[in-house]
């Protein structure tokens, strides 16, 4: 496993073309191109906001302002991690040619999706500056310094969990189903379009044990809530997590490797 | 040793019906999800293959399909590992299996050859280095800028080849793609494998094209349903090779055969089953010629058995052109029969009748036919030009109205080194006087 880690390094100038090619492809045909990447967040937030500033506005506890910001600061992350988690499901079915008439580390593939969720990520970060100072709120300049911690720990957990998907997948096609609506329950079982406060102490003892609640309350304690970074011992236990996901999903993909070209 | 190959076996597994429909929901709540994981079935790909190919020499494997040659190819390449046994090969392996693989249609070739060289382990400054080169060979100078979808596939091939051939691997595993190109893009590749083995590096070449195993391979090997059959001199291997093909090609000929009534051993007891292909004795069709294969006749006499001699004495159904071949009948009369004449044909492939005889005609006089009796009509020489050909035979009296006629029913196969056009090949000599030089005739 150490040795294909290794390998794995070898591959990175690949990787980066693939996520490159991942992106261009992707807008290649469409008129707005790239910039397709900055207005699907905003759109999706709009809904949202729409949703639950007008038609349902008593749903938040009104101290919560601006509620778009704070949508914002959940729905971003969770698009990347979801659709990352979504595309590898599939990555290496379709990819079934180059892994069975190429030599090349499969793991490469559901990488690339994960890492262009990032980049698509990324691009929604302007929107989301946009609206700190359209709503002039004060980010602690410390926060600054946590924000990449807290990506780099959800990337972790994703690219674990992108690797468990993605082998799964090849031997078990329903993973892609049973995935979709697994996301649409994790989506209302993280505190993200309401904040965790309002869960009553049963429920949030369960909301605890999702680590994608620790992100989304990390995210929103830098980019929302006024003052310095407070979930730091939070973000050290889902950052270890995130790590045993990683080695687990890398693990058994590891372990399924030599199944794939017969069976994608 | 470049390659060493020991005692490689390639289990192929085969789920079975069960595991098709399982789901991972039924195999959770069964607890079955490392049961399901163990196969119903397996098909062994490679049964013990053991072979070498020596530092710069460039070596064929032939086969037929299914023998397994792909496998093969793909566990040295380090796709899929053998079940057991030791794949070991030294140096750096490019792998021409699948042409373009990793081509992506959406974006441009300049793209494509920079990704497809990072798959296949080049550095991106080495395939800087390259690019022209790459661009040059698969002469897609004024397209390399356009995507990748608007290529024909011929297009496509040349580049996937071109940067395939471009990774200067030290091992060259090559399946089958000379077919890509036209006629000249082969010739290019060709060449390309010449430069290959005068820098000194290891070909292996999987391929059905004998004539360019024993062209361009120092060695060569023989797989056969997963086991080495023959390895060493081309010319050995194909000349096994083909002897087998040819015999199974007989085979087949006489399964065919044994399938019409009252061929192949005279043991057979085919006459006497009123098969759905023979018509009611006396439903003679109008035009015998045009007639469709079947038997029949009013039976007073019959041909229980026929069988075709070639100079091996065992009944044959593959013959060298100018081969001796007798053709036997055995014959039963069922009743004593005075007015009686025998008839062979012999037909293409295409329903042409190439010959037809009987004994009326060559000035044979009836006497008596009574009982059982052999006929054998005895060909000298087998003048007929490689093909497929079929044979009527048939008793009958002698103003044509059969006793018992075989139209079309025994299939035979005539084998040629030479590719002649035509039918018959007359026996024949050329010779040259005056100012005309020529050898090897």
């Amino acid at each position: 496993m150490l040795a294909s880690l290794r390998q794995l390094f070898k591959y990175r100038a690949l990787i980066s073309s693939l996520v490159a090619r991942e992106l261009k492809a992707r807008y290649r045909a469409s008129t707005l191109g790239v910039v397709w990447s900055f207005v699907n967040p905003l759109l999706l937030l709009l809904i949202y906001t729409f949703v639950f500033t007008v038609v349902m506005p008593a749903a938040h506890p009104p101290e919560l302002q601006p509620f778009a910001l704070f949508l914002f600061a959940g729905i971003l992350p969770w698009t990347w991690f979801s659709s990352s988690l979504l595309e590898s499901a599939n990555v290496l079915i379709a990819g079934g040619n180059l892994i069975k008439k190429v030599l090349f580390p499969a793991e490469v593939l559901p990488i690339v999706s994960v890492l262009a969720g990032l980049v698509h990520f990324c691009f929604g970060l302007p929107i989301l500056v946009a609206f700190l100072i359209y709503y002039r709120v004060p980010v602690w300049p410390t926060d600054l310094l946590w924000f990449p911690l807290v990506v780099l720990v959800q990337l972790v957990l994703t690219t674990g969990l992108a690797l468990l998907v993605s082998a799964l997948t090849v031997h078990f096609r329903d993973v892609r189903d049973l995935l979709a609506n697994l996301l649409t329950l994790w989506f209302f079982a993280t505190p993200i379009i309401y904040p965790i406060s309002q869960a009553p102490g049963r429920v949030r003892q369960l909301l605890n044990l999702n680590p994608f609640t620790h992100l989304a309350v990390a995210y929103q304690d830098v980019l929302f809530r006024p003052g310095p970074f407070t979930q730091g011992t939070r973000l050290l236990v889902v950052g270890i997590a995130s790590a045993l996901v990683f080695f687990t999903g890398y693990f058994v993909f590891d372990r399924l490797r030599d199944t794939f070209a017969e069976e994608v | 040793m470049s390659i060493r190959v020991r005692d490689v076996r390639k289990v192929y597994r085969r789920y079975g019906r069960r595991k098709q429909f399982a789901t991972l929901k039924s195999a959770l709540l069964s607890g079955s999800v490392l049961r399901d994981l163990h196969p119903d079935a397996v098909f062994e790909a490679l049964k013990g293959v053991s072979f070498d190919v020596a530092t710069g020499r460039t070596f064929g494997i032939v086969g037929r399909n299914g023998s397994g040659k792909s496998t093969m190819l793909k566990l040295i390449a380090g796709i899929g590992k053998p079940t057991s046994g030791t794949v070991r090969v030294d140096g750096r392996v490019s792998a021409l299996i699948e042409l373009g693989a990793g081509f992506h249609p959406e974006i441009s070739g300049r793209e494509n050859v920079y990704i497809n060289g990072l798959m296949l382990g080049l550095g991106r400054r080495e395939i800087a280095r390259r690019f022209d080169e790459i661009v040059r060979f698969a002469e897609l100078e004024e397209f390399i800028d356009a995507p990748v979808k608007t290529y024909s596939s011929g297009m496509y091939m040349r580049l996937g080849f071109a940067v395939a051939i471009n990774v200067d691997p030290d091992v060259l595993l090559v399946d089958e793609v000379l077919a890509v190109g036209d006629e000249a893009f082969t010739h290019k590749c060709l060449d390309k494998f010449a430069e290959f083995r005068r820098r000194g590096r290891t070909v292996l070449l999987v391929t059905h094209s004998l004539d360019l195993v024993t062209r361009f391979c120092d060695e060569a090997l023989w797989l056969d349903a997963g086991v080495a059959k023959v390895q060493g001199d081309p010319k050995r291997v194909i000349d096994a090779y083909l002897m087998d093909v040819a015999g199974q090609e007989n085979r087949e000929l006489a399964k065919a055969g044994s399938r019409a009534p009252g061929s192949g051993m005279r043991e057979e007891p085919a006459l006497s089953d009123p098969g759905a292909r023979i018509p009611d004795p006396g439903t003679e069709p109008a035009d015998m010629f045009k007639a469709a294969e079947g038997r029949w006749g009013s039976r007073e006499a019959e041909i229980t058995a026929v069988e075709m001699i070639g100079v091996s004495g065992q009944p044959a159904h593959l013959f060298q052109s100018g081969e001796r071949v007798d053709i036997r009948l055995h014959v039963r009369a069922n009743q004593r029969v005075r007015d009686f004449a025998f008839g062979v044909g012999i037909f293409n492939a295409e329903g042409v009748c190439c010959y037809g005889t009987n004994t009326l005609i060559d000035g044979g006089v009836a006497g008596e036919l009574a009982g059982e009796g052999l006929v054998v009509f005895e060909i000298d020489g087998l003048n007929l030009v490689e093909g497929t050909y079929k044979l009527d035979v048939a008793v009958h009296r002698q103003d044509g109205v059969p006793y018992d006629y075989h139209r079309l029913l025994y299939t035979f196969r005539v084998k040629s080194p030479r590719k002649e056009a035509g039918i018959f090949r007359p026996p024949h000599r050329w010779s040259f006087s005056g100012g005309i030089r020529m050898s090897g005739l």
